[in-house]
């Protein structure tokens, strides 16, 4: 799922400054699971933003809603009549969230309230990992199901380098070498000649570094 | 030949290497790395121009490089993959070769959260064994990364690093092997403070016949006094400093001469280990001391081509 954390309070109270009506706009799903940008985190960030706007003196009509899922059109229809008696939308989405509501209502301003932070899972509660970049040219088969694009520091094909140790990467204590759970996962399936091969120069034009990305597909195109 | 450098002709001829490191300054005051070149000269045969090392905005290794050529001194260019990507790169060694250098050592790179930018940008287009590959094609197929071909051909001896200190253990003789298959002319390691397991790694290393096909220079680094060991031992990534190290040192009176008696035995024993081809002598920010190492450690006077 996408993985978020909402801004700090600072941060979106000086950018709604300027105005007196403000709709804080939940999303019900990735970062709902993340308990970042959900309803409660929605009514939550309202709740503080009028506070914070009273005691500066300068009260605001600071509302909040959810819909299911920003990252569509469609969605975002059934919250059109709140959109729209507002001045300004905070959006607790992720960034794809964000933009689809300026896309959606042109008219309207939407402002982040929450920094995307990457593509991964629920190691445990209250704990998320990076997992993948979206490089789009998926490699995992070969890796036995450990991403070295996202799980590596250096996103190294042939790794680990020499800064790996005790299983860490030089980085931090708190992250594992993404080529060292690579080799072990190797290593268990019996297939480390895997490694003895120079892997070639990745074709990074599947990643964003082809320029922003986009994909039809003609047989679901109506 | 290919080069014909002289770290490639002493390493040819057989006789025991010694190569030693420069860094350049944080500032554009060539003189300070000319200095340093002058304080090694004719007691190491080739000169390592570290590549902004721990992600620390340097001058750049080329344009040092480009110093000591002027100098008549071999230097060896280090290329991390840290913050260039392979049209900054292969431009890069083209422009070096221009220039008169002969020797390119393949990096991988600190990452840059341990620099004086730790916001930048880590490229990592490549990896270091894709460095040294794209080398060897465009020496020996005349052929860029992308396919198209150079307008003439180019000459570099190729060299790469290896960790023995770092994990998995049991990998890292494999992942010499690799960087032999990948292309590479000689090897340069991470400074050994922890003797047995660098032997270990070379009972390994023998046993894939890898120093047969390669010449691998044993790294050291003397250690100028007991906050430098310490530091060493827990801040620099890649390292293992054994505690038996750190406490000889406390018990020295003379901390400077027992850093150096512990480097020139190193040195003394490396000599003895089958298939170490010689020594790399990383003494940056005590580039004085090489003479005094490479001496008493029996290396000086170096061959003369």
């Amino acid at each position: 799922m996408i993985v978020g954390k909402r801004k700090p309070l600072p941060e979106i109270i000086k950018a709604v400054e300027p105005y007196e009506k403000v709709l804080v706009l939940g999303c019900g799903e990735c970062v709902t699971v993340c308990m970042a940008g959900g309803d409660k985190e929605a009514r939550e960030t309202a709740l503080a933003l009028s506070l914070a706007r009273k005691k500066a003196g300068k009260p605001a009509e600071i509302e909040s809603h959810t819909v299911e899922r920003q990252c569509e059109f469609e969605y975002l229809e059934s919250a059109r009549k709140k959109i729209e008696a507002v001045d300004v939308v905070v959006s607790l989405a992720c960034g794809v969230g964000v933009q689809t509501m300026n896309m959606h209502y042109q008219d309207m301003l939407t402002l982040p309230g929450l920094n995307t932070t990457f593509m991964g899972l629920p190691v445990r509660q209250g704990v998320w990992m990076e997992n993948c970049i979206g490089c789009g040219d998926c490699v995992l088969g070969e890796t036995l199901g450990i991403c070295p694009i996202a799980r590596c520091s250096k996103s190294m094909l042939n790794g680990p380098c020499g800064g790996s140790q005790y299983g860490k990467c030089e980085i931090s204590k708190d992250v594992d070498c993404g080529w060292h759970l690579i080799y072990e996962r190797l290593a268990k399936f019996n297939r480390l000649d895997v490694l003895a091969a120079v892997r070639p120069p990745k074709d990074w034009s599947t990643s964003h570094s082809g320029g922003p990305r986009k994909m039809v597909r003609e047989d679901v195109t109506l | 030949m290919i080069t014909g450098s002289n770290l490639e002709k002493v390493l040819k001829s057989g006789i025991f290497a010694c190569t030693g490191e420069l860094g350049p300054p944080k500032s554009a005051e060539g003189h300070k790395v000319e200095h340093h070149a002058e304080m090694l000269r004719g007691y190491v045969d080739a000169y390592n121009l570290t590549d902004n090392q721990t992600a620390i905005v340097r001058t750049s290794s080329i344009a040092c490089g480009a110093l000591l050529v002027r100098m008549g001194l071999d230097p060896i260019i280090q290329i991390t993959c840290r913050d260039r990507n392979r049209i900054a790169i292969q431009s890069d060694v083209l422009g070096a070769v221009a220039l008169g250098i002969k020797n390119i050592l393949c990096l991988q790179g600190d990452h840059a959260k341990f620099g004086n930018e730790p916001t930048a940008k880590n490229v990592n287009d490549i990896d270091s064994m894709q460095l040294i590959r794209m080398l060897k094609n465009m020496r020996d197929e005349q052929v860029f990364s992308g396919g198209e071909k150079l307008e003439a051909p180019i000459n570099i001896f190729i060299g790469a690093v290896e960790n023995p200190f770092a994990d998995p253990f049991e990998y890292r003789a494999y992942r010499l092997a690799k960087k032999v298959e990948a292309g590479v002319d000689f090897i340069q390691t991470q400074a050994i403070f922890d003797m047995d397991r660098f032997e270990r790694w070379m009972e390994k290393v023998r046993e894939l016949g890898i120093h047969k096909k390669v010449p691998i220079l044993a790294g050291v680094i003397p250690m100028k006094s007991l906050g430098a060991a310490r530091y060493m031992k827990n801040n620099v990534s890649g390292l293992i400093v054994p505690d038996e190290l750190i406490d000889r040192l406390k018990a020295a009176p003379d901390k400077k001469e027992e850093g150096i008696k512990i480097c020139v035995e190193a040195i003394q024993h490396l000599k003895t280990v089958e298939g170490v081809a010689g020594v790399h002598v990383m003494a940056v920010a005590w580039e004085e001391i090489v003479p005094e190492i490479v001496t008493r450690a029996g290396l000086y006077p170096r061959p003369k081509f």
